[in-house]
């Protein structure tokens, strides 16, 4: 069954791809440190602390968590990653952004040419209980986030 | 966000288009946060995260060379987190070839830009850019745009400094700018603290283990710490500043904490007490089984977990002079009692230049060298990320290190009791 969201738009986008879910925060140094430094393109998790995540693509997949945490390079990671084509199809976020991930959603829209990675957040608790690893996700423009 | 005109000239691009992205940057940075205004930077210096010259950075790099050409500079001087490498850390022959040649072959130009930019002196490469030695001691009340979530964490909460946990690249943007947006951790609001945490353990709880399960539990929001005065007393000096430097670390990097409060201890709590708590704070109770059960919760993805270490690093963030000479004092002690005379696990101690230079002009300097400890002003971090190192059996008493990389945390009796030869 396809449930709809809404949240707010970081930045901007349509895209559907399929999801992969950290119920944790998600620690963006120790997640793609691994990706960018040694040609993983698939953006493998490296952050042991994930349960959720720890070892799974992040590459292309709709990216769907509550914040991120830890080191403040974080904005600069997601950056980075955009700039390489190895960043998730989109990130979705339950809760209010973070400061570090809302750095690099930022930076990707305003410095980088080509076409930004949609980021919405405030999608609520709901949204990260009923979104599953494999499920669709359908992102438009005004924050609507379709999932199923 | 009211933004003054000439703050809304730069937005149009009046002033060119680089300063237009710099501010419409930082303005939807500060929107997403409801921002009311952006306000001056007051602080003498900026510090900033990124510090290495990483080949996987190159986007950060062009970004930063669009800022030089264009002729903007930093309105403050700056220090920036660790040099990624250094001789005299221990490496095989493949990782001194991977390092260099192929991870941090950047960094002789990234240190050029760092330059151009405003970079403080050479000596400026350290997580702990708030020591004495160093020179970057925010006031209480400065408004700073520092990133590296140790110091935004230490000057925020031991400092009284008022400082978001701000991204790299957005850290230089505001000094750039000589602005920063007004919201979260700059206003009183946003250091009201939602969290009470009670510490009810039996002796003094290992800093970094008690910073781990506050950041876990707590992640971004701001914790007020009663009790943890009776096992540190009511005074911030030397030793207490260090306890809370590594206690602080650890709850930004095990969680995402920009701002704690310790009852009777940290300058806004001695001020203003409970007042600092949201009425509907929840309240998280630490005692010595809820420790025991953090720490025996850690990971270890060692692939043989019963493997000989094959490095030691202590100092992530950095030790002050204090902590080098607690260390050296400490290993000499316990290799005198255990019948040795060197570390039996290469270990590396660190801190920043400035400490290491003050340091070694002391005895403690040549004990140090003699039991074969190599003092270091390394990013333990940097070290440690990449295949090589990950796969190497290293042991730390970093909770940050643990965190990131693939070493095993042990208390620092432990660490001591396990570099000098003795039972664990």
């Amino acid at each position: 069954m396809m449930k709809e969201f809404k949240g707010r738009v970081v930045s901007g986008g349509t895209i559907e791809a399929e999801a992969v879910v950290s119920h944790q925060g998600l620690n963006t140094l120790a997640s793609f440190q691994k990706a960018l430094q040694f040609g993983d393109k698939k953006a493998t998790c490296g952050d042991q602390n994930n349960k959720d995540l720890y070892n799974k693509p992040m590459a292309g997949k709709a990216l769907c968590l509550p914040q991120t945490i830890g080191s403040t390079t974080g904005g600069l990671v997601l950056y980075c990653a955009c700039e390489m084509g190895r960043q998730p199809a989109c990130m979705l976020f339950s809760e209010p952004i973070d400061s570090l991930a809302a750095a690099g959603a930022i930076l990707q829209d305003v410095w980088l040419e080509g076409e930004s990675m949609p980021v919405i957040d405030c999608l609520g608790d709901e949204f990260l209980d009923y979104v599953k690893d494999g499920m669709m996700v359908s992102v438009k423009n005004d924050g609507v986030v379709q999932v199923g | 966000m009211d933004l003054t005109k000439e703050q809304q000239e730069i937005l149009e691009g009046k002033k060119g288009e680089v300063k237009r992205k710099l501010m419409e940057t930082l303005v939807r940075y500060g929107e997403l946060f409801g921002a009311d205004s952006m306000v001056p930077i007051t602080g003498d210096y900026n510090h900033l995260v990124t510090s290495f010259g990483l080949k996987a950075l190159t986007a950060v790099y062009d970004l930063l060379q669009q800022i030089i050409d264009d002729k903007e500079s930093s309105k403050q001087k700056f220090t920036v987190d660790p040099r990624p490498l250094d001789p005299n850390v221990p490496t095989t022959f493949l990782q001194r070839i991977v390092f260099n040649h192929f991870m941090y072959s950047e960094q002789e130009d990234y240190e050029k830009q760092l330059k151009e930019l405003g970079l403080k002196n050479d000596n400026a490469f350290t997580c702990t850019c708030y020591m004495d030695e160093v020179g970057n001691v925010p006031s209480k009340g400065d408004i700073l745009s520092w990133s590296e979530s140790s110091a935004v964490v230490y000057a925020n909460s031991v400092l009284g400094a008022r400082c978001n946990r701000n991204s790299g690249i957005i850290d230089i943007m505001g000094s750039l700018l000589g602005l920063v947006p007004h919201f979260g951790l700059l206003t009183d609001d946003g250091r009201k603290a939602s969290w009470i945490v009670e510490i009810k353990t039996t002796k003094k709880p290992e800093a970094q283990l008690l910073g781990s399960a506050i950041g876990m539990k707590v992640m971004e929001d701001v914790p007020y710490v009663v009790g943890l005065d009776k096992w540190l007393g009511n005074e911030l000096n030397d030793k207490t500043k260090d306890y809370l430097k590594d206690f602080g670390a650890a709850t930004a990097s095990n969680g995402a904490v920009g701002l704690y409060h310790i009852d009777n201890l940290t300058p806004e709590a001695v001020e203003s007490g409970r007042d600092l708590i949201l009425p509907d704070a929840k309240t998280y109770v630490i005692d010595d089984a809820e420790l025991e059960r953090v720490y025996n919760d850690y990971p270890v993805i060692w692939k043989n977990k019963d493997a000989k270490p094959k490095l030691c690093f202590i100092g992530c963030p950095h030790l002050s002079y204090e902590q080098l000479m607690g260390w050296t004092k400490r290993i000499h002690t316990a290799l005198k009692k255990n019948g040795r005379k060197k570390v039996v696990i290469p270990t590396v101690l660190t801190a920043a230049p400035d400490v290491i230079e003050r340091f070694e002009k002391t005895k403690g300097a040549s004990v140090l060298k003699m039991h074969g400890v190599v003092l270091s002003y390394i990013c333990p971090l940097m070290y440690m990320n990449n295949p090589l190192s990950t796969k190497m059996p290293v042991i730390t008493s970093s909770n940050k290190l643990r965190t990131y990389t693939s070493a095993r945390y042990y208390t620092d009796k432990e660490i001591l009791s396990q570099i000098t030869g003795g039972q664990i």
